[in-house]
């Protein structure tokens, strides 16, 4: 079903008239309204001006995660603070968070692009939406939440956690559309089995299913054993947040990028050269609409590839392939952002321990488990037991207040970390997608 | 009136304690006493040797951490009530013990009690006042 049949439906040329007069647009925007942009298109000897076609972004220079943790909080924003309606941030330590902004015709435009996904996946208006995503800081809950209103369906704003609850609620209130991660989607069928409740007798027809990687094989499983039609949703809160892209129910076969608010490139992340369809490297992207937090050419670090083939469900809009892994080193843990950086961070705020670690990424049933193995020296080292385990759990709740996850942290051994040509091995990932 | 203790953390995987026992053999290190408290992860050996220095340095040399402590060594009747008698009166001078640990001296009839207390010097000074033996470290260190 499509939600926006005009936008969605766009013959490419017209779509890319648009693009162009946005782009032009929001560049015109961002060089008077932004200092760091200004100073950025200014070294690369570029002005607004010079954006003469679609092919000209390329002489943009790129954004990084870095630059925007450099203007934290709000030196990114486009408008000034009394037209921000909204702000959402991703986890991170102090000064290494990245803030968004939204204007409240920003959330207008999230909102319409959300219902386009959640129509994308066969909703409507007399679906009730089961949104397991966390509501908060984080994008993912409150983004879906305003798309369903949007769309005119029930919501049940249920957030994460309390999973028995949630069953529950699923059985009593007959929700037919359920949104949330992947991994938590295959937990909650585990619940419900433990529970003796049979997702077969639930309502769901479709999930919306994002904010981590997962693969065809993960999407075999919910289908099978949540009995239901299980999509892809990819979006990040620098971009906008849930609804830069979405899989068709159609097609099931990559997710139709929002073209006509973003315009998405893939890049060899390490030249930075701009790859034709179809080859995989760096996605990134340009958002054309948003007023408080516009982005030139943001580099999300997500590898995957660009395919222009028409698609059976009648978008126009060419569709991104799965995400299959990251240009950089970060984690994604139950649905949460974690960098190793991160994690060395709250250990070097600790003096009891070596700020050697080794991070174990796991799943265990279907949920990720974050172990951190760090290794004590003399410093920290005591002949008593409970003034090591009051270590481990200090650790272990530093980094749950600092990134939002919980970590399971181990003591270990000195010089017991592999480490290969002087580096450390920082993350060992046992997770199979 | 304190005996040093070494301590060793061990990450509770096959193999590491008979590793400590090695290197303590190849150094030519008698052991006392010893008691391992562990939990699910790790483990915390305790020792009392003829040589602390010796015994620190050459397991510090293959990488492990070892923490040293002051303990107190206590000589108790090798008969039923010879320990009740002692926590009796630590209980009733209310000096908390952290661990303890015990052994029986080769030549027989007394055995001995290694104490870890918060604080060593009250439980020294209330042992004393009681008359419960405490034994020099240079004396247990050659037992």
């Amino acid at each position: 079903m499509i939600h926006d049949l005009e936008f969605e439906t766009l013959p490419r040329e017209a779509l890319q008239a648009i693009q162009l007069r946005r782009l032009q647009a929001v560049v015109e925007r961002v060089y008077a309204m932004v200092p760091f942009y200004r100073s950025k298109f200014d070294a690369a000897g570029v002005t607004p001006a010079d954006i003469k076609t679609l092919d000209d972004l390329r002489r943009l220079p790129f954004t990084m995660k870095q630059d925007l943790r450099d203007n934290y909080p709000f030196g990114m924003f486009a408008v000034p603070m009394d037209h921000v309606v909204r702000i959402h941030a991703s986890s991170g330590t102090t000064g290494k968070s990245t803030v968004v902004g939204y204007t409240a015709r920003d959330i207008a435009t999230w909102s319409s692009l959300m219902a386009r996904a959640l129509a994308a996946a066969g909703t409507t208006r007399g679906d009730i939406i089961h949104n397991a995503y966390g509501y908060g800081l984080f994008t993912g809950g409150l983004g879906i939440h305003y798309g369903a209103e949007k769309l005119g369906a029930s919501v049940i704003p249920i957030s994460g956690g309390n999973t028995k609850r949630q069953i529950m609620i699923m059985k009593d209130f007959g929700p037919t559309i359920l949104t949330c991660t992947p991994s938590y989607a295959l937990h909650l069928g585990e619940v419900a089995d433990e529970v003796g409740v049979d997702f077969k007798e639930l309502k769901f027809r479709a999930g919306i299913f994002g904010a981590e990687p997962w693969s065809e094989q993960m999407r075999e499983e919910i289908e099978r054993k949540l009995d239901m039609s299980a999509l892809d949703i990819y979006g990040l809160s620098e971009v906008m947040g849930p609804g830069v892209s979405v899989e068709c129910i159609e097609a099931k076969k990559g997710l139709h990028v929002f073209e006509d608010h973003f315009i998405a490139e893939i890049i060899n992340p390490e030249t930075g050269e701009v790859l034709p369809y179809g080859e995989m490297g760096e996605l990134v992207f340009t958002s054309l609409t948003k007023e408080a937090f516009p982005v030139i050419r943001y580099r999300t670090r997500d590898i995957t590839s660009l395919n222009p083939e028409p698609c059976i469900c009648g978008r126009t809009h060419l569709r991104m392939n799965r995400v299959s892994g990251r240009s950089d080193d970060m984690l994604i843990i139950r649905g949460v952002n974690v960098f190793p950086s991160q994690i060395e961070a709250v250990l070097m705020e600790i003096k009891e321990v070596e700020p050697h670690y080794q991070l174990i990424v796991d799943r265990v049933g279907n949920l990720d488990t974050l172990t951190v193995e760090v290794e004590i020296g003399e410093t920290g080292f005591s002949d008593e037991v409970r003034v090591l385990q009051t270590l481990e759990k200090k650790i272990s709740k530093n980094i749950k207040e600092f990134l939002g996850v919980s970590a399971k942290v181990k003591l270990v051994e000195p010089k017991t970390i592999a480490r290969s040509e002087g580096k450390a091995k920082r993350v060992i990932d046992n997770r199979k997608y | 009136m304190r005996v040093e203790q070494i301590s060793v953390f061990l990450e509770n995987k096959a193999g590491r304690l008979a590793e400590v026992a090695r290197i303590l053999a190849e150094a030519g290190i008698n052991i006392r006493a010893l008691s391992l408290a562990d939990t699910s992860d790790f483990g915390i050996l305790r020792l009392i040797v003829n040589d602390n220095n010796k015994a620190k340095e050459a397991l510090k040399q293959h990488g492990f951490t070892v923490g040293k402590t002051d303990v107190v060594a206590v000589e108790v009747e090798d008969r039923p009530g010879g320990l009740h008698r002692i926590l009796d009166v630590l209980y009733r001078s209310n000096v908390n013990v952290e661990y303890m640990y015990a052994f029986v001296q080769q030549s027989g009839s007394n055995a001995v009690i290694i104490f870890r207390f918060d604080n060593l010097d009250e439980a020294v000074k209330v042992l004393q006042a009681n008359g419960v033996p405490v034994i020099e470290g240079e004396k247990l260190y050659a037992m």
